[in-house]
């Protein structure tokens, strides 16, 4: 099972990748604010919840995503963990 | 007898022979009333001899000089239309405008003339010498006749200039005014401005932009002094700030982007400008924090922003209070409807919405254009006729704040739907321009599959670095809704402008694709 750090890493390349292309990546840290913060709106949370369902074998409800579940690198590994039991 | 735009330069011409009418400070050319009357009289006789006549358009084919503003006289002399263009444009565009609207003549630099011909392809050409009486009048810069052969159908009174603005089918389609409709507007700035013969105008505006209109007849209405300003010093502070105040320039008006420019590269504190007392600005929205700092610096002038499409002339206005307060963030209303002019607001259907609520702004009275050039299609889609008048549509949202103040919105083309939103472009414009660090911006709508629309910010920063995508998306998530947050951002060095110092819209455009 991959541990916190290895979901926070998988998170930040994909979303540096995906929706911020050529940012710095020290940029986005562990708290970096993702949907209160712009980066993140309906269309990409969704694909980014895909990735998630795809590379962590997790599932998410529709009321889950939301910036209560999904707003930071760190709120978003907290998740995923918490999901894989 | 009707009034006409010459009729103001022969009266002031009557009145005052030796008050000077213009002023060229970097080519060291003056005309006062009489030699300007006397070199339209000789270059309107030369274009006679090349055939025109009353009713016919004549080209303006030169830069910004005492030569040029003769040209526009003797056209006007002879009961002609003057269109001017960019000269600093491809000869095959200008030469697209001469063919459109069929002009008898051309006045033309001497050194443009062989590309003219060229380009024209009309094999009636002949170049005419234009017979200018050199040791009366100084006339800066070098210009002959190109007379065509071209003919039209196409006859309209009172016709004094056509002046071509961009058309969105890429092709320039060509505004009509008559002397009536541009005096309807000179009127208005007499009473606006209250001019005298003390004054004296800065004609910053290439001829072939609307700012041209007030530039030229409201000081030869008055007897007052045009100072030209080249193209090519116009855009260089360096040498406009203290040429402004050297010259004595009393009566400024330019777009807000060369204030801008003044201000951030200027050096206006080096100077005196104790006699500019009207500073006007038109073309486009002014930022806050830019007009901000104008006044800071130019703490005495009182200031307008004029609002109007080259087809309304000037159509509403507002003058500026003379302390602007700290927390205020949003530009200034365009203000009231111009004495002479009517205005209305109305929804897609063209029923009039309530005040308050936004709306296309409607147009009808003295200042209002003739119609475009030989677009019997376009005039018809132009103006709606109600209650026996002609209203132009401007495209332009407003809304009606406080008992016919209006505030402008946005272009109604630059209103684009994204997810089912619908979205002002200038609205994300209006919070990037909040940004401390951010000097200029610009943002353009591109299609897209997903969202209906992408949208890509351009922005140059004060100190020429980029801002974070982390960053700016923060920023405008405490500015805007989630919606409305650009896709992309770009930063440029400088937007980039078209010959009218307006942000090139097209051009940003064709780089977001």
């Amino acid at each position: 099972m991959p541990d916190k750090s290895t979901i926070r890493t998988a998170v930040k390349e994909f979303i540096l990748e995906k929706f911020l292309p050529g940012e710095d990546p020290d940029s986005l840290t562990d708290d970096t604010p993702l949907i209160s913060g712009g980066i993140l709106d309906s269309i990409s949370t969704v694909t980014l919840v895909a990735f998630l369902e795809d590379r962590f074998g997790v599932q998410f409800q529709a009321h889950e995503m939301s910036a209560d579940y999904l707003d930071s690198p760190e709120t978003i590994a907290n998740t995923v963990e918490e999901k894989l039991g | 007898m009707s009034r006409t735009l010459y009729g103001l330069l022969s009266a002031s011409a009557a009145r005052t022979p030796h008050a000077t009418a213009v002023e060229d400070p970097v080519r060291d050319c003056h005309l006062s009333y009489s030699d300007l009357e006397h070199a339209a009289g000789k270059l309107s006789d030369a274009l006679q001899g090349a055939g025109v006549t009353a009713g016919d358009r004549v080209g303006i084919y030169a830069p910004k000089s005492t030569s040029s503003v003769a040209a526009i006289f003797a056209t006007l002399k002879l009961g002609a239309a003057y269109v001017p263009v960019d000269y600093t444009a491809p000869p095959e565009r200008n030469a697209y405008i001469f063919n459109d609207c069929s002009v008898r003549a051309v006045v033309v630099q001497r050194s443009l003339s062989e590309a003219l011909v060229a380009a024209l392809d009309n094999p009636g050409t002949q170049v005419h010498e234009t017979g200018l009486d050199e040791d009366r009048a100084n006339l800066g810069v070098d210009v002959v006749i190109v007379s065509t052969s071209l003919e039209s159908d196409s006859a309209i009174d009172d016709l004094a200039y056509i002046l071509y603005t961009s058309g969105s089918t890429g092709k320039p389609k060509g505004v009509m005014h008559t002397n009536s409709s541009a005096l309807g507007f000179v009127d208005w700035c007499s009473e606006a401005f209250a001019p005298t013969g003390s004054d004296k105008f800065s004609a910053h505006a290439s001829f072939h932009f609307d700012l041209s209109i007030l530039d030229l007849y409201v000081p030869i209405k008055h007897g007052a002094a045009i100072v030209l300003i080249g193209e090519d010093v116009g855009k260089q502070p360096a040498v406009l700030a203290p040429l402004i105040a050297e010259t004595g320039i009393t009566m400024w008006y330019s777009t807000p982007s060369i204030l801008r420019l003044l201000v951030e590269t200027g050096k206006l504190a080096e100077h005196d400008y104790s006699k500019l007392r009207i500073v006007n600005f038109a073309g486009e929205v002014f930022p806050i924090k830019h007009l901000r700092a104008v006044k800071e610096i130019w703490r005495h002038p009182r200031y307008f922003n004029l609002y109007g499409p080259t087809e309304t002339n000037v159509c509403t206005a507002f003058e500026i209070p003379a302390e602007i307060e700290v927390d205020q963030t949003s530009p200034f209303p365009i203000g009231y409807a111009c004495s002479g002019d009517e205005t209305m607001v109305v929804d897609h259907d063209d029923a009039p919405v309530p005040d308050g609520s936004p709306g296309e702004l409607l147009v009808s009275g003295d200042s209002v254009m003739q119609g475009y050039w030989n677009l019997p299609d376009r005039n018809d889609a132009a103006f709606y006729l109600k209650d026996g008048k002609r209203w132009y549509r401007t495209g332009d949202v407003v809304i009606d704040a406080d008992n016919g103040c209006y505030e402008f919105v946005g272009r109604r083309d630059r209103m684009v739907k994204r997810r089912g939103y619908r979205i002002e472009l200038g609205e994300i414009e209006s919070a990037l321009y909040r940004h401390s660090d951010i000097s200029e911006a610009a943002v353009v709508a591109t299609p897209d599959e997903t969202n209906g629309v992408k949208i890509t910010a351009f922005v140059s920063t004060k100190n020429g670095e980029r801002i974070g995508l982390i960053a700016m998306k923060r920023y405008c998530s405490q500015n805007l809704p989630l919606y409305m947050i650009p896709d992309r951002f770009n930063y440029p060095e400088a937007l980039p402008k078209t010959s009218t110092d307006k942000v090139d819209y097209q051009k940003l455009a064709t780089e977001a694709q």
